[in-house]
């Protein structure tokens, strides 16, 4: 260990949605990395301690390390030229970026997407159709007696969502903290998340529509076919109970995960649940919320939504945004073979995509930037190594609930922010266009 | 006679400490290429813990390493994997005008392989 050795405290966790602002941070400033992490889960100690300087080219044209004046340069050429790119990730970076992304792709009459779209993406169609019952956490923290999990497995994916935020704190009416509550948990196995719930109910895989359905029945006094267990595998009798204590609830939640949103039904899913969350508050006080899995997607939704008034699949080419999914999200721009270019902001689609967007990532021109060497910054045209943001980015994110936080960054990286290279991309870019209208 | 099954691709602990190590690295492709089974599925099939199969969809195909799961935590007929690039070979990329492709409960053929293979 170094003898240059800072705490900070407070300090903001990026890693998934629950952006715990509460981390206290050891600091080796000689080694360049954080070295101990309190108040924290496994995943965020892994977040904070395996980013530091990995040595890596600031820039990259066609894997040769160059600067990133002349990889801005490129960068910028290739987009300011495309006839119909597409921005896309976005959702592990700081909205002050997030707000430079979205210029760029206004500027150059493209596509723009997030991971929004291939996460709770049909929830946001859903919150169109349906709207939504809100709170933030730290309403349900201080008031939710039964406290509901669909399709998600917070254990793993979200751990200090029971520990921090809805499962064991002491909040301002429920003195007793956990003792106070009613947990259920609705998943098609049992996970690790089974555990912490009162009540789990192992629904038949692509079934949870239907017994939302029939949950809105039974809360409403409808008759109710009792030979649903063949269907969803859950007995009549455990339904009508669930139904009467959602009823009888003091405050209830729904926090839902992509159990729903990524298998058969999607936003009909996502919706049946806001569907039953709104039919609740005719007898007590019910909200929904989806659980969201990056550090910033919220963020993204946000941005994105306030700069164009739509939350992801936006497209420009007509010189406003019009929205909608299917044709201009990224999974279907690139299978369809339309997108000719695509920057990618802290998200890796070569990974994570269909084989068919896949191929087509190999064969346009992208420009990346990802603080780690990914499957998609290997097929880069432009690769940038960025700051991690809330580690040596500062700016601005927000936690699921919409909340927004201001990062305290740990330590100074060599590589630049996110937002410093999309600004000189966009920069770059208008100083291009307007050459071009010049020219014409 | 390839059986098929219903395979769920979601996330887990460990498959999100290796993505902060690195997605390039061996830890991250171990932990994305296993599949977790019934156990008594895996009798059935004459798999054992480690043993490789191959998971085929209409679109595509992976070989993952079986990892046994009582039948109280993960029902007969289903197989969990953590998302990563073998769970994405399996994706179609048809997203039903939702811009969502689907990873959950997809249908796939599973093939033991033999010892030595995959």
């Amino acid at each position: 260990m170094g003898e240059n050795i800072r705490v900070i405290e407070n300090a903001t966790c990026t890693f998934c949605g629950c952006v715990c602002d509460d981390q206290i941070l050891t600091v080796d400033d000689d080694a360049k990395r954080i070295t101990k992490v309190q108040n924290t889960c496994a995943l965020g100690r892994a977040w904070f301690t395996e980013h530091f300087d990995e040595k890596r080219p600031a820039a990259m044209i066609d894997g040769r390390e160059v600067s990133v004046a002349e990889a801005v340069e490129k960068a910028a050429r290739i987009l300011a030229s495309a006839r119909y790119p597409v921005t896309y990730g976005l959702s592990d970076t700081t909205c002050e970026a997030q707000r430079h992304a979205v210029a760029i792709s206004d500027l150059i009459g493209g596509n723009l997407d997030t991971t929004t779209s291939v996460c709770h993406g049909p929830s946001g169609i859903a919150f169109e159709g349906v709207g939504e019952s809100t709170s933030t956490l730290g309403e349900i923290k201080n008031r939710a007696d039964l406290v509901i999990f669909w399709g998600g497995n917070p254990a793993e994916s979200h751990p200090r969502l029971f520990s921090r935020y809805t499962i064991m704190p002491k909040g301002l009416y429920l003195p007793n903290g956990r003792k106070d509550r009613t947990v259920v948990l609705v998943d098609v196995r049992r996970t690790k998340s089974a555990p912490v719930a009162d009540i789990f109910l192992q629904v038949k895989p692509g079934k949870d529509f239907e017994v939302l359905w029939a949950l809105r029945a039974l809360v409403k006094g409808r008759r109710v076919d009792d030979d649903l267990e063949t269907t969803t595998g859950i007995p009549f009798d455990t339904l009508v109970d669930l139904a009467e204590r959602m009823k009888n609830c003091r405050y209830g939640v729904l926090l839902f995960g992509m159990g729903l949103t990524m298998t058969r039904g999607r936003h009909f899913n996502s919706g049946a649940l806001l569907a039953l969350a709104s039919d609740l508050n005719e007898f007590t006080h019910f909200v929904a919320k989806p659980v969201r899995g990056h550090g910033n997607v919220t963020g993204a939704d946000n941005v994105v939504a306030w700069q164009t008034g739509f939350p992801f699949g936006v497209n420009f080419s007509r010189g406003y945004p019009r929205f909608n999914p299917g044709e201009f999200t990224t999974v279907d721009l690139l299978s369809r073979q339309e997108a000719d270019a695509a920057l990618i902001v802290a998200s890796d689609p070569a990974a994570n995509f269909p084989r068919a967007a896949v191929e087509r990532l190999k064969q346009i021109p992208l420009v990346v930037l990802d603080p780690k060497e990914t499957a998609t910054s290997r097929l880069a045209r432009v690769a940038f190594s960025t700051a991690p943001y809330g580690i040596s980015a500062p700016g601005t994110v927000y936690r699921m609930d919409d909340v927004a936080i201001s990062l305290r960054p740990a330590f100074e990286s060599p590589y630049p922010s996110d937002e410093a290279i999309l600004s000189a991309i966009k920069q770059r870019v208008t100083e291009l266009l307007a050459e071009r209208r010049g020219a014409a | 006679m390839p059986e098929t099954m219903t395979l769920i691709a979601g996330r887990t602990m460990k498959q999100g400490q290796a993505l902060n190590a690195g997605k390039l690295k061996d830890d991250y492709r171990e932990v994305t290429s296993t599949g977790e089974m019934n156990l008594d599925d895996m009798a059935r099939l004459g798999l054992k813990d480690g043993d490789a199969v191959r998971l085929k969809t209409r679109v595509g195909e992976t070989v993952v390493r079986c990892k046994g799961r009582k039948a109280a935590d993960l029902p007969a007929g289903l197989i969990f994997m953590a998302y990563g690039p073998p769970s994405s070979q399996l994706m179609a990329s048809d997203t039903a005008l939702s811009g969502m492709p689907l990873s959950k409960n997809l249908e796939v053929e599973v093939e033991p392989l033999p010892a030595g293979q995959g």
